[in-house]
């Protein structure tokens, strides 16, 4: 499996050892030689560092009170009162709770439904049907979180809402649930949404790998006499591990980072115990009450455990099964 | 042995069945929500509070569209994101080629560092308030540009049309460098040309990103009218009377700002602001799932 960081080195023939000065005035002959080269890569390497990695020198605010209005050298060091803070606040269990609950939830289904959907989609059988399933799927993927929290809101609605009416109809209920209102619905609320805009998309890779797969396989496992399910679990399955192992670690390293939009756009002052994620907890603690130095304390803490929940989980991926990211 | 081969083939079409009712099912929650929401913004808005519409409109009328084409801040709308749609891809496109060129060529000395500064992006972050610090120090909130600057380089869209000059003969640029081309020629000249599928990707990755952000606006230009974006707009409105169910964060100004806005005519919005986006992509589909494979399944 080559990857993407791996390959990165691939091909970079290493300098022989030399002299030091010698080596530099090759760097910059070379450089010279190659200076389109660096013209069309240095900028970008700049905007990078500019919008990527300047950000990461605002966590030293983590360790400050700061106030906008002052120098960095006037700014006042408080070492690690902000984070003492932050672990001593009860809404941040709460906040964390959220956030694990709702990304297990996340990976659990959004991750196993389109490698099912991708199995299931591969064995239809007209052509024209597949397409048009493949092609619909996708659709969701394509609309912004604003307007599927709108459809959502309005297909779990009390009055009218087709999901309330069905259950009606076949009188599971007696009366519409009041889905956005009660917190306990929001988690699930917030996964089905995920697996309904995203699963078509998220197909996508795994139905490329299972085109991979050796055809000759499926043959020999039908003169053996293996069924469908059969050839799906033991020939399918298999042959998409290496891209499974991949997305697993990459939404591992997500854990804690799942972003806030759909949380953020489902959620009401009815159920913020159930829908306020860390970035959310960021976003109204630091931003808009203007607390910046707790603020950062909490997108530090994010950004940290998500480097060693991914790093984790690429070492024991690499342990267990030999496939990495890095 | 008859028996046997009998049972496969009959467990094979109760399979088939299920699979084309699973999928079948499959396709009526996909599409249904879509079509609810059409059907209703074509529903006289006074007729929808009745309810019983389902995937047809009831009393047919174009006067939900017509309301909305009215609404001023839905006009400005439109224009800026269609602003920051076009200046986004464009430049989007430009950076993400040339920095993969430079990456997928052999020779090129610092490839190492560029690649691994760039793949580290994608792993770390420095959180949300430390960027939202950023832009204030770099003065870009209240701006249009910070729709556009911060996200021009992206890892994951250089790499995948890396991935896809990687996979060209390399014989073609060897050939121009012997006739003199200098490396920017042969990046527009020969890479260029041949890069137009993987770019068609990126292009609609690009574009149906900046279509469809509305975070920024709300945490930049939430009170810059003349800078509001289409999501943005729409945001507003359905948040206007949900009953109770508005949104959480929302500044309470901008909600009492937008009007009390009919069924119909949040529909109407809905469909507004998804209609562009939805008509381009079945057109980009064979370009799109070739080029997420480049980019997740090198093996």
């Amino acid at each position: 499996m080559e990857t993407l960081s791996a390959s990165a080195g691939t091909g970079n023939v290493s300098a022989t050892p030399e002299p030091s000065k010698k080596r530099k005035k090759g760097f910059w002959q070379t450089v010279v030689r190659q200076k389109y080269l660096y013209l069309m890569s240095l900028p970008f390497v700049i905007w990078l560092f500019v919008f990527n990695y300047l950000p990461l020198w605002g966590w030293t605010m983590a360790f400050q009170n700061y106030k906008p209005a002052k120098s960095f050298s006037d700014q006042k060091w408080v070492g690690f009162k902000n984070f003492v803070d932050l672990f001593q606040d009860e809404r941040f269990y709460l906040v964390l709770r959220n956030t694990l609950a709702m990304s297990i939830l996340g990976i659990v289904f959004t991750f196993i439904v389109p490698i099912f959907f991708a199995i299931f989609l591969n064995e239809l059988k007209g052509s024209i049907f597949k397409r048009t399933v493949q092609t619909v799927s996708y659709l969701p993927h394509f609309v912004s979180w604003v307007v599927v929290a709108g459809i959502i809101t309005k297909m779990l609605s009390i009055d009218g809402g087709i999901v309330n009416e069905i259950l009606m109809s076949l009188h599971i209920i007696n009366e519409p649930i009041q889905f956005m209102a009660q917190g306990k619905w929001f988690w699930g609320i917030v996964t089905v949404s995920d697996v309904w805009k995203e699963t078509g998309w998220n197909a996508i890779i795994y139905l490329a790998a299972i085109t991979g797969i050796d055809k000759e396989l499926y043959e020999a496992a039908r003169v053996d006499g293996a069924g469908r399910f059969r050839q799906m679990w033991n020939i399918t399955l298999p042959g998409i591990r290496t891209t499974i192992s991949v997305l697993l670690i990459m939404s591992i390293g997500h854990l804690i980072g799942i972003g806030f939009e759909k949380q953020f756009q489902l959620s009401n002052s009815l159920v913020t115990d159930y829908s306020e994620v860390l970035d959310l907890y960021a976003l109204n603690y630091g931003i808009n009450i203007s607390r910046f130095s707790y603020g950062t304390a909490i997108s530090m803490f994010t950004s940290v455990v998500s480097i060693i929940l991914l790093l984790t989980a690429n070492g024991i991926m690499k342990k267990t099964t030999k496939e990495s990211i890095m | 042995m008859a028996a046997k081969a009998f049972s496969a083939t009959k467990s094979e079409k109760v399979f088939d069945i299920f699979n084309v009712i699973l999928m079948t099912v499959i396709l009526i929650v996909t599409l249904y929500p879509f079509l609810n929401v059409l059907a209703i913004s074509f529903n006289d808005s006074t007729d929808t509070v009745r309810g019983g519409i389902y995937i047809w409109p009831r009393e047919f009328t174009l006067e939900n569209y017509k309301t909305i084409f009215s609404y001023t801040g839905l006009i400005q709308g439109f224009k800026i994101t269609i602003l920051r749609t076009v200046l986004g891809t464009i430049l989007g496109l430009i950076s993400s080629s040339m920095l993969a060129y430079t990456l997928s060529h052999p020779e090129f000395k610092s490839r190492k560092f560029v690649s691994t500064f760039l793949a580290l992006t994608m792993y770390v972050s420095g959180g949300m308030v430390p960027t939202y610090m950023l832009m204030r120090h770099l003065e870009l909130i209240g701006t249009f540009w910070i729709y556009v600057l911060p996200g021009i380089v992206s890892a994951f869209n250089v790499f995948i049309i890396r991935s896809f000059i990687d996979g060209l003969p390399y014989a073609l640029q060897e050939s121009a460098k012997l006739d003199g081309a200098n490396d920017f020629k042969i990046y527009y000249k020969i890479i260029l040309p041949l890069c137009k599928p993987v770019l068609a990707t990126i292009a609609l990755f690009l574009a149906v990103g900046q279509w469809n952000s509305w975070f920024d606006t709300y945490l930049y230009n939430g009170n810059k009218p003349h800078l509001t974006t289409l999501q943005y707009e729409l945001m507003k409105v359905l948040a206007s009377t949900n009953q109770g169910a508005g949104m959480a964060n929302a500044n309470d100004l901008a909600n009492q700002m937008a009007q009390v806005s009919p069924e119909s005519i949040k529909m109407a919005i809905t469909i507004v602001v998804t209609v562009p986006i939805l008509i381009v992509y079945p057109f980009l589909q064979r370009y799109f799932v070739s080029g997420m494979t480049l980019g997740a399944v090198k093996a």
